[in-house]
């Protein structure tokens, strides 16, 4: 009973560490690449995480807290990182494919018109937005 | 049971890596780059854990949390590099 709790553990954290590493491969402009690997690998790594806690608090030498460790350190650092690289990416300027909102939508106020949900996914073009 | 989903986790962890070396190659901007490293450090405290959890030892969580440290202060100080144009002002 352990072992498949812990077995499953153990693949939905390497699915989802693998998941993240797709998106950094597979999303076509930094700030959605941003989203992947903070997101679905931390919580990968948590998964992993907990199942060697669970493992280790098993094996009779009582309750195993270094995973606790490592999993508060991850949690807490990851968004720190997301957010210095955002920073970083927003200081060099690079270009997003989502459309800054205009003149317009910001003095009307009304930033879910029709015109600003439309335009913005038709930019379907492959070119890197870093590359412009 | 358990060795054959850590055999499978070690493969698809491995996997993530090898994505996530090819993103540090390839791409365009520095700031992906970054990233890219940022998630090399997480996947190779997952593969640590892993290898801790095969080889039953305990060791390893200490190379797993340097290694968690030594990527965040990687990830802030090219960061700030990139922002500051200086790591230490």
């Amino acid at each position: 009973m352990l072992e498949i709790f812990l077995s499953l553990l153990i693949l939905i954290g390497a699915g989802f560490t693998l998941v993240g590493s797709l998106g950094l491969l597979r999303l076509r402009d930094f700030y959605s690449r941003l989203h992947a690997p903070t997101k679905a690998t931390t919580l990968g790594v948590g998964s992993l995480l907990i199942a060697s806690a669970v493992f280790f608090s098993n094996q009779g030498d009582g309750l195993s807290l270094h995973e606790v460790l490592v999993t508060l350190f991850l949690f807490i650092t990851a968004p720190v990182g997301a957010h210095l690289m955002a920073k970083a990416a927003l200081h060099l300027r690079l270009q997003s494919l989502a459309r800054p909102p205009t003149e317009d939508m910001l003095e009307g106020g009304d930033c879910s018109g029709p015109d600003a949900s439309g335009s913005a996914m038709t930019d379907d073009s492959e070119s890197d937005p870093a590359g412009k | 049971m358990l060795s054959t989903a850590l055999y499978v986790a070690f493969g698809l962890v491995s996997a993530a890596l090898l994505i996530s070396f090819w993103r540090l190659l390839r791409g365009p901007s520095q700031p992906d780059r970054i990233l890219a490293l940022d998630t090399l450090y997480v996947n190779t405290v997952a593969l640590l854990v892993l290898l801790g959890i095969h080889l039953r030892s305990n060791l390893y969580f200490e190379a797993a949390l340097l290694i968690a440290m030594i990527g965040f202060v990687g990830t802030v100080a090219l960061s700030k590099f990139i922002t500051r144009g200086d790591i230490i002002e």
